[in-house]
């Protein structure tokens, strides 16, 4: 029971990064359609530049982690959302129109110019970081010794998490961008007769979805302590594993498919084995989508003839 | 279930969540004879026809259709097996074409399932055996005869998507000939169409129904065609029948009337008279 | 290191020398801003896993300056050649002149690649890359079966290519079976695997599809990699039996071919066999994807490349129509699998990455979904290129991922967009790429 609390919170903390990076293809998707796939790399490229406004920050002696959590947040967002923003003007926005697989090959195309990138900037080798946050609370001892662990670093990620959210949520539903990208969704044609700024609202999507994926990137940082140019492929597929898996379109359900994937996969480690997490969170995927073609919170595709 | 009867709409419902789009729909479609469904905006008349046809499975009631002896309950059947075994074909309100596909491909894509038998599902033609190259040939007969008939002969070999309104309407009507089925279920034909093309239709139609004996249902907003051609014409209003009968008693039928323009007497005799 | 940024500003096109400037002005400034950190500062993992870093302001300066230079140069171009919209829409002119350029480009190609090995007998190189680009057209017809003619998007299409070659491997270093009874083998057990892929994601649609196929393909090389005992993880397999003429052998042997002819031994004619092998495998794949395309099954796939609903409607059995595409492209697959183990001798789960998927359809769409000899040249200009930037080392996949993104902004059709009619009764016309649908699947 204690053994499985713990992995409760391991799985939670997984599956709040995996949500971040999953609402960055989910909103992509449900504005323009298509499948960003180099928006894992844009998260990886968010970890190296949390990284490195790290290693500087320290290095001009400040001290006060909660300071420079707030600075290397900030930074790293405004750095990585500009990467977002230059990926949408220079290979989506051309295609806008066009076919729907040209996007998608010049996503992928895209994929692997950030990859290399940071491959050729920053080397091959993985990038480790000490512990920044530390400590945490011991919730719970039990007889035999075992004990539920709740790290620092963990109340952050998921707190972080929350606030996000939260702030995102309000921004879709409250603000006039937030309306602009809800009507681009539906009808851009109609959207843009209407006096929405179409090419501005799609640009602020890749924008914000950059930003969560600059966080998302952060978070794992902190988790783990290291970052390299690969990662972005695996937990790219995940996150967006995880958008399907909640309903693409859904941003409730890209947070749920996010935290599905990261519980599966934490539990699938813990009980069955390490090797085949991940061949469990992709073959769930497809067990879901067979009963729910359209995810967990999609709405069902109304076929109209 | 009489002899003459093709198709028996029994009690037919169909609810999309707590709407009912459709309640206790009855009515027959004779046998060799064009029967329209006709009713104002939202009477669910395509609702019916996705029904018929397949593509939804009714929350109640029962759809027969007669055909070589044989009473098939089409309401069991789905998809692309009402085409198949029912021998049931049908166009849609927004044409549904193969843009990219010549005329002649799209005519010979419907001809598949007799094709595939012939080519032995696909093995004896992959050897090119000549009992598939005859099948073949008999196939392109069989979709120069339509093209003649809907007049497109001469652009067999452009593609579907480059024709003009009108004529992509005769082809998806030509296409679903080209199954040879028992019943063609037309969804507005004449949705479109100017007043010549209309007149074409018409004539497409029966000829369909006197030369080849075909049974036609069709749903159509456009009177003249219907009270042109129409042997028999079922009234939908708000998802139930509220009149069946001739074009004649169908257009002196008051409650038929009042459903197509609400209170505006005037206006609605005005649409009933343009198809006399 | 050179980075080519396409215009910033490609909205609005420039009048004057301000505007011109002002536009190189503020891409150079969102270059500074996106390269200021990662070039700019570079960190490494020291020996006792403390991190160090170093500045590199004037490569940052380079880069920007570079960005700065390359967007005047592109808005001049631009101003010089037109609207960028032009060159998209591809004058009739031009595509009835490729398409007649195209019944003498095939037959041509055709002629010179059978004539390679006689050309560049003493050439291993060039040898080699022939044997490589021919691997690929065969993917890539295999592919274009799936993707352009059916509309199915199949992202994880390596994943037949590993089943076709752990089949040969396992087959012939277990039970020493003969590549020739072994191919077959491959075929029908990707296909297998192919009907298995099918079945649940033939309700799903669009990029529901594209994640499961692409999950498919990841499982497939997890389960490689981790099951050990019969794939031998990630180490692979090693000394794949080479393959044999039709049972005699390609070595140096008494009773090797060289010997029974009575020439001389060298290894080059195990390279030229080979290179027909896979020749003859890839006009396989042509030659019955040709064929299919004038069959009902083929055109049923068109069809549903088109409108599904519509093939329905007209008593088409969608189901097993789509399992039969994924069928047939898989059996390609896994025929190139085979092929490719049997020629490197040794195979590990890396030679099948999401990355070969991606190729293989970079290949298919460059191609021009369904143009048989347009995959084929894509086949050759992509795989030639990447040859080409070899000695780049890494910046390779950079410059290889910038030409994925300006080929699909400068052709999203791909190299022959058009169609041509598989029955026709007076005279077959191309048909516009405008018009042919690439499929919701």
């Amino acid at each position: 029971m204690d053994y499985f609390a713990q992995q409760l919170i391991n799985g939670l903390v997984l599956g709040s990064i995996y949500g971040l990076i999953a609402i960055g293809y989910t909103m992509v998707y449900g504005i323009v359609g298509m499948i960003n796939f180099a928006h894992g790399d844009v998260f990886m490229i968010g970890g190296f530049i949390a990284l490195i406004t790290f290693l500087l920050l320290v290095s001009t002696g400040l001290t006060a982690v909660p300071v420079i959590l707030l600075i290397v947040i900030l930074v790293s967002m405004a750095i990585t959302a500009l990467y977002g923003w230059t990926i949408e003007r220079i290979a989506y926005r051309p295609l806008r129109h066009s076919f729907r697989l040209a996007p998608m090959l010049s996503a992928i195309g895209m994929s692997f110019v950030l990859t290399n990138y940071s491959q050729v900037a920053q080397g091959a080798r993985v990038k480790p970081v000490p512990p920044v946050i530390t400590g945490g609370y011991t919730l719970h001892e039990s007889a035999d010794g075992f004990v539920i662990q709740l790290s620092n670093i963990q109340i952050v990620v998921v707190i972080t998490t929350i606030v996000l959210l939260a702030i995102f949520t309000w921004l879709v539903s409250r603000t006039r961008l937030g309306r602009d990208m809800r009507a681009c969704e539906q009808d851009q044609t109609m959207a843009a007769l209407l006096g929405v700024n179409v090419d501005r609202t799609i640009s602020m999507t890749f924008v914000i979805g950059a930003a969560l994926a600059a966080v998302a990137g952060l978070m794992y940082l902190l988790y783990y302590g290291l970052v390299d140019f690969f990662m972005g492929f695996v937990a790219g597929i995940k996150a967006f594993t995880a958008a399907v898996l909640g309903g693409i379109g859904s941003l409730p359900g890209a947070m749920l498919g996010g935290l599905a994937i990261g519980l599966i996969e934490t539990f699938w480690s813990a009980y069955f084995s390490v090797e085949y997490k991940d061949v469990a969170a992709f073959s769930i995927l497809i067990v879901v989508l067979i009963f729910m073609p359209t995810g967990l919170l999609g709405r069902p595709e109304v076929e109209k003839v | 279930m009489s002899p003459d009867q093709i198709l028996e709409v029994d009690r037919l419902t169909m609810r999309f969540g707590g709407i009912v789009a459709v309640q206790d729909l009855s009515f027959a479609a004779e046998r060799k004879k064009i029967t329209a469904l006709i009713g104002p905006n939202g009477a669910g008349k395509t609702t019916v026809f996705n029904c018929i046809t397949g593509f939804y499975r009714p929350s109640g009631g029962a759809i027969r259709l007669t055909h070589d002896g044989k009473v098939i309950a089409l309401e069991r059947l789905n998809d692309f097996r009402i085409a198949k075994q029912a021998k049931v074909a049908r166009t849609f309100q927004n044409i549904r074409l193969f843009p990219g596909m010549t005329a002649l491909e799209n005519l010979m894509v419907a001809q598949h399932n007799a094709l595939m038998r012939a080519s032995g599902f696909t093995f004896l033609g992959l050897i090119g055996a000549p009992g598939y190259r005859d099948a073949e040939k008999c196939a392109i007969d069989l979709a120069t005869d339509w093209l003649k008939r809907v007049n497109l002969l001469d652009r067999a070999d452009d593609a579907a998507g480059n024709f003009a309104y009108g004529d992509q309407r005769r082809l998806e009507i030509a296409r679903a000939m080209c199954t040879e089925p028992a019943l063609l279920c037309l969804d507005e034909p004449a949705a479109g169409l100017n007043a010549r093309e209309s007149a074409a239709l018409s004539e497409l139609l029966l000829s369909i129904r006197d030369e080849l004996g075909t049974s036609i249902l069709l749903i159509e907003h456009d009177m003249s065609v219907v009270m042109e051609i129409s042997d028999h014409i079922v009234v939908m209003d708000h998802g139930v029948k509220i009149a069946e009968g001739s074009p004649r008693e169908v257009r002196d039928d008051p409650k038929v009337i009042a459903a197509y323009l609400g209170t505006d007497e005037e206006e609605a005799v005005a649409v009933m008279e343009s198809g006399s | 290191m050179r980075v080519k940024t396409p215009s910033i500003n490609t909205a609005k096109a420039p009048s004057g020398i301000p505007a011109l400037l002002k536009t190189a002005g503020f891409n150079a400034l969102i270059a500074l801003v996106l390269f200021s950190l990662m070039v700019g500062v570079r960190t490494e993992a020291g020996s006792d896993g403390q991190l160090t870093y170093w500045t590199r302001f004037g490569e940052v300066a380079s880069l920007v300056a570079a960005v700065f230079g390359g967007s005047i140069v592109i808005e001049l171009l631009k101003q010089w050649i037109g609207p960028t919209g032009a060159e998209k829409l591809v004058p009739p002119a031009v595509q009835s002149g490729m398409s007649f350029l195209g019944r003498y480009l095939a037959p041509a190609l055709l002629i010179f690649t059978l004539l390679v090995p006689v050309i560049f007998y003493d050439q291993r190189y060039i040898l080699d890359l022939a044997i490589l680009v021919l691997t690929y057209v065969m993917l890539g017809w295999g592919l274009n079966v799936v993707v352009g003619l059916a509309g199915l998007l199949d992202l994880g299409y390596v994943a037949f290519y590993a089943v076709g070659a752990y089949s040969y491997a396992l087959l012939a270093t277990n039970f020493g079976w003969s590549f020739w009874i072994c191919l077959p083998l491959a075929g029908i057990l990707a296909a297998f695997w192919g009907v298995l892929l099918g079945f649940p994601v033939l309700r799903l649609r669009g990029d529901y599809l594209a994640i499961v196929t692409l999950a498919f393909g990841e499982i497939i090389r997890l389960v490689i990699i981790n099951w050990q005992e019969l794939t031998g993880g990630p180490n692979g397999v090693s000394s794949i039996p080479r393959p044999s003429f039709f049972g005699i052998p390609l070595d140096n042997s008494d009773n090797g071919l060289a010997a029974r002819l009575g020439i001389e031994y060298s290894p080059t004619h195990r390279i030229v066999f080979l290179f027909y092998l896979i020749l003859a495998l890839a006009l396989l794949t042509n030659w019955v994807t040709i064929r299919l395309r004038r069959l009902p099954i083929g055109r049923a796939w068109e069809a549903l490349r088109e409108d599904e609903v519509a093939c329905r409607a007209l008593g088409i059995n969608t189901t097993t129509t789509k399992l039969t595409a994924f069928a047939t492209g898989a059996m390609f697959g896994g025929f190139a699998g085979a092929f490719f183990a049997t020629r490197q001798g040794f195979i590990s789960p890396e030679s099948f990455t999401f990355q070969e998927s991606a190729l293989v359809l970079a290949i298919v769409v460059l191609g021009g979904m369904g143009s048989q000899l347009g995959v084929a040249l894509a086949a050759l200009a992509m795989i030639g290129g990447f040859e080409l930037f070899r000695s780049l080392e890494s910046y390779r996949m950079l410059v290889f991922g910038m030409a994925m993104v300006l080929i699909m902004i400068w052709r999203p059709r791909g190299l022959i967009g058009h169609r041509a009619p598989t029955v026709y009764l007076t005279k077959a016309h191309a048909i516009s790429s405008d018009l042919v649908k690439e499929g919701h699947g």
